[in-house]
């Protein structure tokens, strides 16, 4: 039997429109746009599962994403493997690397927390600076092969439109059986309060270290398809202000709603695009929109554009 | 000898003006229980500023001292005024979002003003280098040092011994109460900020004349200067003096013994360990957990 509720029919609707867009759509620079789009949605859905969900902050989640980048980027080039090989490899490195990490890290609580994941993705996107020899240093790594079944390569941005938004639409299926799922509802009670969590029975360490493994291997999954994309990473993608861009995807688009990454990662993706018209002003305009929207809309756009909406109804009603 | 000396001194250098912004960090923190990620930026607009004044406006190095800190304060309070007291839902995601939002802003600004290219600037005394063993010692490394410490007594004396003092540190313990007894702590609020910026400005004038100031200086420095205020101990003003040089001083060993390669990377690894084995830094007595 099917269930049928507003999620499987949103899902359906959005199937159907990514569709119908990457057939009508054939500029190239829109194509890019897109896939950029998904691959940012993927990102912001990885950290909206932490923070949105279980209200764990990372400002060092990009370090995920580079780590997924960088290993594919690596065996694929220098080792020639097949990048098929090496998305496995490049996943089983992020949740590795998260394990490590997060047994010390997610003892540790709001701010502290916060700088706790700062000061991880400073070291790690210190190491894909420095590291010359395997990872090219601060000039980038280039030449990363495009991805291919067989003889059937994903090298039409058109191709890689559909793979990128498949596996988001895949993503968004299981991120919400995630949340509706017995997982979920413990996660939302670490939100909620840590402590009556684990009075009622959650085990709170392993639940968050739990959601923390997914949500690097979602993005390092980001980094391996963005690798893909572009041919050429460097550094810089993988900064600290790579993570920031991440949480502000999730904040804007609003925590807790997995639509909401969607809206987010579309915004954020293009706003630079928008702003290049501003030239000079570009970095000014955008600390400033960013500086805006928190102050005037904290809980986000979707939840603050329906808070704006419904007050302005009660004042009519008045 | 002489190496460990010459990268000790290095470290000394670095390590009080790490120690002066990681004091900027920790007064606001104290007072606000806000991390300004825009911390960086002030220290930025510091030191080009005081470029400016003695470059190109001809200046003498004092009062240009002087208008520099005044100035980046007075940008502090405006900053507090207009994006802080604003925000209608104060957590600290939205803060930090916030912060960065005004740091990617100034940064723009300060692109807009002096341009993408790096500036110099001469040392505020023209004495040649001593010769300690072997090592160079810059003057102006004494400069960095005496006018770091300096402001740290300063600001020790300033919460012991003035009632403005003792009223911001009554608002760091307790807003509410200090606002029950007659304290006006929007205030001190706004007074914390001009202090934290102005911090922020003494560390960007007194690096001007080793660095060349540009742009983009601002990310890093803030950074490691918050990495020195979690060393030390967040809120504590010897604690940040002390995380400060700390840092300064393993850097520079850390880069003359093991690899340059680790220069940036020292922070943010003694960040994690401080974290992990004594997250209220190293000279508080208590484990604390705020949040």
């Amino acid at each position: 039997m099917i269930r049928t509720d507003t999620h499987t029919i949103a899902c359906i609707v959005f199937a159907a429109a990514a569709l119908a867009t990457g057939i009508l759509i054939d500029d190239a620079y829109y194509l890019q746009v897109l896939i950029f789009i998904g691959i940012n949605t993927l990102l912001a859905l990885s950290l909206n599962m932490l923070m949105g969900y279980a209200g764990q902050i990372s400002l060092g989640h990009a370090a995920f994403y580079g780590i997924g980048a960088y290993t594919t980027a690596i065996l694929s080039t220098t080792y020639n493997l097949s990048p098929w090989l090496a998305l496995p490899i490049a996943i089983f490195a992020a949740v590795t690397v998260a394990y490590i990490v997060g047994i010390p890290t997610l003892r540790l609580t709001g701010y502290y927390l916060g700088m706790g994941t700062l000061g991880f993705g400073m070291i790690v996107s210190i190491i894909f600076r420095e590291w010359y020899s395997v990872t090219g240093g601060a000039s980038g790594f280039v030449g990363i092969p495009p991805l291919e079944i067989g003889s059937f390569s994903f090298d039409t941005d058109q191709r890689y439109f559909f793979l990128v938004w498949g596996v988001v639409l895949f993503f968004f299926i299981i991120c919400r059986r995630i949340v509706d799922s017995r997982v979920g509802r413990a996660l939302r009670a670490i939100h909620d309060g840590e402590h009556a969590a684990a009075a009622v029975g959650v085990n709170t360490a392993a639940m968050k270290l739990s959601i923390f493994v997914l949500s690097a291997a979602m993005a390092s999954l980001a980094g391996f398809l963005y690798a893909h994309q572009v041919f050429f990473i460097s550094p810089e993608t993988f900064s600290f202000l790579a993570s920031i861009r991440i949480v502000t995807m999730v904040v804007i688009g609003g925590m807790a709603s997995i639509w909401g990454s969607l809206l987010g990662a579309s915004l954020l993706t293009l706003l630079p695009e928008w702003l290049h018209a501003f030239a000079d002003y570009e970095m000014m305009v955008y600390g400033l929109v960013l500086m805006l929207v928190m102050i005037f809309l904290p809980q986000g756009l979707t939840r603050g554009i329906i808070d704006l909406y419904e007050k302005s109804r009660k004042n009519r009603n008045k | 000898m002489q190496e460990f000396l010459q990268y000790l001194f290095s470290g000394i250098t670095n390590g009080a003006i790490y120690a002066v912004i990681a004091i900027g960090f920790s007064m606001l923190y104290r007072s606000t229980d806000l991390i300004n990620f825009a911390h960086g930026e002030f220290v930025m607009i510091g030191a080009m500023t005081m470029v400016t004044l003695t470059v190109a406006v001809q200046v003498p190095v004092m009062p240009a001292f002087i208008i520099t800190v005044v100035g980046v304060s007075i940008l502090g309070l405006v900053f507090e005024r207009m994006a802080i007291r604003t925000v209608r839902r104060p957590e600290p995601i939205v803060l930090i979002i916030i912060t960065v939002g005004a740091s990617i802003f100034l940064r723009g600004l300060g692109m807009l003003v002096w341009g993408k290219d790096s500036h110099t600037m001469p040392a505020f005394t023209a004495h040649p280098p001593l010769d300690i063993a072997g090592a160079r010692l810059l003057a102006q490394s004494i400069w960095i040092v005496a006018i770091a410490i300096a402001v740290a007594a300063c600001l020790h004396l300033f919460y012991k011994r003035t009632l403005t003092g003792k009223a911001m540190h009554a608002c760091a313990i307790n807003k509410q109460a200090a606002w029950l007894v007659g304290i006006p702590s929007k205030l001190m609020t706004l007074l914390a900020f001009g202090l934290s910026t102005g911090m922020g400005a003494v560390a960007g004038v007194i690096i001007a004349p080793i660095t060349m100031p540009a742009y983009d200086m601002g990310s890093m420095l803030g950074l490691k200067g918050f990495c020195a205020a979690m060393l030390g101990g967040l809120g504590s003003l010897w604690g940040s003096v002390l995380g400060g040089f700390l840092l300064g001083i393993l850097e520079a060993l850390g880069v003359g013994f093991v690899s340059s390669g680790l220069k940036d990377a020292t922070a943010f690894l003694l960040l994690l360990l401080v974290l992990y084995f004594r997250p209220g830094g190293l000279i508080s007595a208590v484990k604390v957990k705020r949040f």
